[in-house]
């Protein structure tokens, strides 16, 4: 477990759009998948998730309805609107460029200064 | 945010919270069975794989908690928090809270009473059906209530703007139910009454127009519905029964409904009589006599579309046809409306204008409060910045800050509103069952309503806010960086500058309360020791309806001088009079002509004045000082020459000068010649607060007349005078009803109004100072504990006990000194108002100047008392040594 990454304050909200845009999932589903494409490097703790997904519903980014899942229980599957799509267009897009800038100034040695 | 979706989970939180609260359970157990089921599949047993998946899963409660606060809602539960950090906050200053609260509540109390009583008296309509298109016709540009019965008559058969119109007379009968008769209020109603204003029966039927067929034809009563439940027990075998009215055999009818009470909103009649019997009720019947306008209301609903200016101009047009017809009595004559419920507006409008100044001086009460309050709110955000700047610097926001002192602010005026309501309904319910005239059934409506209530809420929370507002502008100057460095307060000389002028501005108001109860109250006195044309001390009323008692024609005058003579004989009595009416009770005027006139038309009149017929020792027994001529005696009857007694005014009007006026002659309406053979001083006649108006004394044996009062002048104590009065007035005729009184429980309802102004000046003036006290006491005693540690300096370097004081407390005093000043001036532009209700209320008068003026100077003393103390007690060693 230690070679987990720490989640910075805001990224969440991002993983989860990122996470259900790939298809409706129910809040467990959520954490598996935030697992799986992150290649099990970010762990969401997971009571903290359905706080976040409260929030996500409530700001019109996500929608929730009650279906059956895989393993044939009762589940609240979340998916995204169009709202949800666009804003994790523009975050994908800002995340994308800090992390290039971030990167690139980490990158920086000291004849180039 | 988005707003559909914030009000949907808004409503979400409180309608279906349960609904939300169980699909968050659910969906968490979904949760957790999924991961047990991914747990069992590593190949731990069901039940241990449910507790690690629980135990994974964390503090279940906190998220949830967590959740919930992200459905909408924020603002509901930082209220709950706002309001829980505020009472912990006040919790910790309780004299400050109790001070606040109950000054709070006592402005809002005022508020809440002067309000019900308008309500109850103007605003709340009348209990009948439509009440708002009722309206009462009044007579001539003094907006007179009263008509006669045949003018009555062509207003109601002449007029096309009314449904119907009603006629009423306040009459008081001796009903006797077969014990022994009792005196009773009720009224005399046209037959069409019940049916004009629209009641139906509660039990039995009620009269109609169609049962009158000329005088004494209907011999009916209709009892009210609270008469008929105190009296006859609910008993409905009343209906049909034979009552006697003043010995005439009347038949019940019915119970009109409850919470009928007529269209007087102050009086409850116990019965209602049609007015075509009036000979049998009253003894005398004056219907027929256009020229004669007894207390008969007229009250109507306009047809519907009609608007009250065409009403008018309808009347007006009967008004019109009226002078031609009747110009002896009705000539240049014009009608208005006004509203019932005050028989009218010359009586309601006074009533109304005093109640809309008591109105104002709540109000004034109430910002005076909110002024208080502001104040103390300000010292207290003072003291507080280091509160306020350690929040502010540990990121708290400045809106969070505001909220939560506006919270504290919201909170103590609710409680105060709170209070205030409590105590002022405790108190009209107590003013609701008053009942100040004897057996004159007074129903005071003033049980406060829906409408009550709201005022006080919004009261209060209006002034919540407006003493939460206060130190606002202190909070959002601080400046934490500030303040935590120096460790004090920043420069406090602006910081006081708005709170002097809240502090001089409550004086003020304080001042006007204070100067307009003084004028009030030195009114009163004089009313009580004032001049009214007779001595009210030591004087006792004998009231004697010789017509229920079955006298009538010549046995009148004989048994009049009877009962002189036997009173008169009774030992410590020092004179006895008799009149037919009574300065101050009952006032009936009488056109009058000078001696040139010939025709005798309400036009040419020289002047209306009071009439009296009196006995020869009446003027003697009232006290009534007689300037010029002799007193009557009882030589002067029908067989000699007519003659009166007139006041001042009536010889300075007539004849010019009280000189001229002796020996002259004018006429009476009925054409007599009267000889003036006698001059009286001025009395008051109808009311306190008139005008000198003319009177003219006729001896009783010239006109005779059943009405009688025998004024009994005597050293001796009311009680067993009154006895003796009784039992020997029941010697002469066991039959007789007599009603024996003192003078001034007779005045009462003359007095009834200055007293009620005074009583409730002086109380708006008590809360006045009551809030001058605590305002300046608050503004000191803050002052000298700020100052201490300069008083400190100041006693160590030597200065004197008056120096010290100037420093501690010379600014409280200069603002009271101003503040009052001003007040003054204001207090006195305002009781020019009070003189329409308050008898001689003058505040050009040097006593109330010099009143308030020490008023104000002990309150000054009294409230600066402590903190002065505190002042000088400083000892600076103590001082260094806390530092």
């Amino acid at each position: 477990m230690t070679d987990q990454a720490q989640l910075l304050p805001g990224t969440l909200d991002l993983l989860i759009l990122k996470a259900v845009s790939l298809g409706p999932l129910h809040g467990y589903g959520v954490l598996l998948r935030i697992g799986q494409i992150s290649g099990q490097a970010l762990l969401v703790e997971q009571g903290a998730l359905y706080p976040a997904l409260f929030r996500l519903v409530r700001q019109g980014l996500l929608k929730a309805s009650w279906g059956v899942s895989e393993n044939n229980r009762r589940a609240k599957f979340y998916e995204l609107t169009a709202t949800g799509r666009r804003r994790l267009r523009e975050e994908t897009d800002g995340w994308n460029r800090l992390a290039e800038a971030i990167a690139s100034a980490l990158a920086a040695r000291p004849e180039e200064t | 945010m988005k707003f559909p979706a914030y009000f949907s989970s808004l409503t979400a939180r409180f309608l279906h919270r349960s609904q939300a609260e169980q699909d968050l359970e659910e969906e968490l157990r979904s949760h957790l069975q999924h991961r047990a089921d991914d747990l069992e599949r590593f190949g731990l047993n069901r039940a241990e794989a449910e507790r690690r998946a629980r135990i994974e899963f964390g503090g279940r409660e906190r998220f949830k908690e967590e959740c919930h606060e992200t459905f909408a809602g924020n603002f509901i539960e930082t209220l709950a928090r706002d309001a829980r950090f505020a009472l912990r906050k006040l919790r910790q200053s309780p004299s400050f809270t109790i001070a606040a609260i109950l000054t709070l509540a006592m402005a809002i109390g005022a508020n809440a009473i002067v309000f019900s009583v308008m309500n109850g008296m103007f605003l709340k309509p009348l209990n009948v059906p439509q009440a708002q298109s009722l309206y009462q016709i009044q007579r001539g540009r003094n907006r007179d209530p009263n008509q006669s019965y045949p003018d009555y008559l062509d207003l109601r058969n002449r007029n096309r703007s009314f449904a119907d119109l009603a006629a009423y007379i306040v009459t008081q009968v001796a009903l006797d139910t077969g014990g022994s008769p009792s005196q009773v209020w009720g009224v005399e109603t046209s037959g069409n009454y019940f049916d004009a204003l629209g009641i139906r029966p509660y039990l039995g039927r009620l009269f109609h127009a169609s049962d009158e067929h000329g005088a004494n034809s209907a011999p009916y009563v209709v009892l009210s519905y609270d008469y008929w439940h105190s009296q006859f027990h609910d008993d409905h075998g009343v209906i049909g029964r034979t009552v006697q009215l003043n010995k005439h055999p009347f038949v019940i009818l019915g119970v009109a409904p409850p919470g009928f009470r007529g269209t007087l909103v102050f009086f409850s009649p116990r019965f209602f009589v049609p007015v075509v019997n009036r000979e049998q009720v009253e003894g005398a019947n004056d219907l027929d006599q256009r020229g004669t306008r007894a207390l008969m209301g007229v009250v109507g609903h306009l047809k519907p579309g009609v608007t009250p200016a065409q009403a008018t101009a309808d009347l007006n047009s009967i008004a019109s046809y009226l002078g031609k017809a009747y110009p002896k009595q009705d000539r240049n004559v014009s009608f208005s409306l006004g509203r019932p419920n005050l028989f009218g507006d010359q009586f309601g409008r006074p009533v109304q204008a005093f109640l809309g100044g008591l109105m104002l001086l709540a109000g004034l009460i109430l910002l005076a409060a909110c002024a208080n309050l502001g104040s103390l709110f300000a010292a207290r955000a003072a003291d507080r910045s280091r509160e306020v700047a350690l929040r502010l610097a540990l990121g708290a926001s400045r809106g969070r800050i505001v909220r939560g002192l506006f919270t504290e602010a919201v909170l103590i005026s609710l409680a105060g509103g709170g209070v205030g309501l409590w105590a002022s309904v405790l108190f009209l319910r107590w003013l609701g069952a008053w009942q100040p005239f004897g057996n004159f059934p007074v129903h005071t409506p003033v049980n406060p309503d829906a409408r009550v209530y709201g005022l006080a809420l919004l009261l209060s929370l209006a002034s919540g806010f407006l003493f939460g507002v206060v130190p606002l502008g202190q909070v959002l100057r601080t400046d934490p960086y500030e303040l935590v460095k120096s460790g004090t307060k920043c420069t406090p000389g602006r910081r006081i500058g708005g709170r002097d002028l809240l502090l001089a501005s409550q004086i003020a108001i304080c001042a006007v309360l204070v100067t307009s109860s003084v004028v009030a109250l030195r009114g009163l006195l004089r009313a009580l020791n004032g001049h009214f044309g007779f001595e009210a001390h030591n004087s006792m009323l004998v009231t004697a309806d010789l017509h229920m008692a079955g006298y009538s024609g010549k046995r009148v005058p004989l048994m009049q001088k009877k009962m002189i003579n036997v009173v008169q004989r009774i030992p410590g009595v020092a004179a006895v009079g008799l009149s037919d009416y009574l300065l101050l009770n009952d006032a009936t005027t009488s056109a009058v002509f000078t001696d040139r006139t010939t025709d005798l038309s309400a036009a040419n009149a020289a002047a209306d004045v009071y009439v009296y017929h009196i006995s020869p020792e009446y003027l003697r027994a009232e006290g009534t000082t007689l300037v010029y001529g002799r007193p009557f005696t009882w030589h002067d009857d029908k067989n000699s020459p007519p003659v009166a007694v007139v006041n001042r005014e009536f010889a300075r009007k007539i004849f010019g000068s009280a000189e001229k006026a002796m020996g002259g002659y004018y006429k009476v309406s009925d054409g007599t010649r009267v000889q003036v053979v006698g001059i009286a001083e001025d009395g008051k006649y109808a009311s306190l607060t008139e005008d000198p108006h003319p009177a003219m004394f006729l001896p009783i044996l010239q006109w005779p007349s059943n009405s009688t009062w025998l004024v009994v002048r005597s050293g001796r104590g009311p009680q067993p005078l009154g006895t003796d009065i009784r039992n020997t007035l029941h010697e002469l005729d066991p039959g007789l009803p007599v009603e024996i009184e003192t003078r001034y429980d007779e005045m009462v309802t003359a007095l009834f109004p200055s007293q009620i102004a005074s009583v409730s000046l002086g109380v708006m003036g008590g809360m006045g100072a009551m809030l001058a006290i605590t305002g300046i006491f608050g503004l000191a005693a803050y002052t000298v504990s700020k100052k201490k540690k300069e008083l400190g300096i100041r006693i160590a370097l030597g200065a004197q006990r008056k120096e010290v004081l100037q420093a501690a407390l010379g600014r409280a005093l200069k603002l009271l000194a101003f503040g009052s000043a001003a007040g003054l001036v204001l207090g006195i532009l305002a009781s020019r108002v009070l003189a329409l209700v308050v008898f001689e209320a003058t505040p050009r008068d040097p006593l109330v100047l010099a009143a308030v003026v020490l008023a104000m100077s002990l309150l000054g003393l009294l409230a600066t008392w402590v903190p002065a103390q505190r002042a000088l007690a400083i000892d600076p060693m103590m001082l260094l040594r806390e530092e």
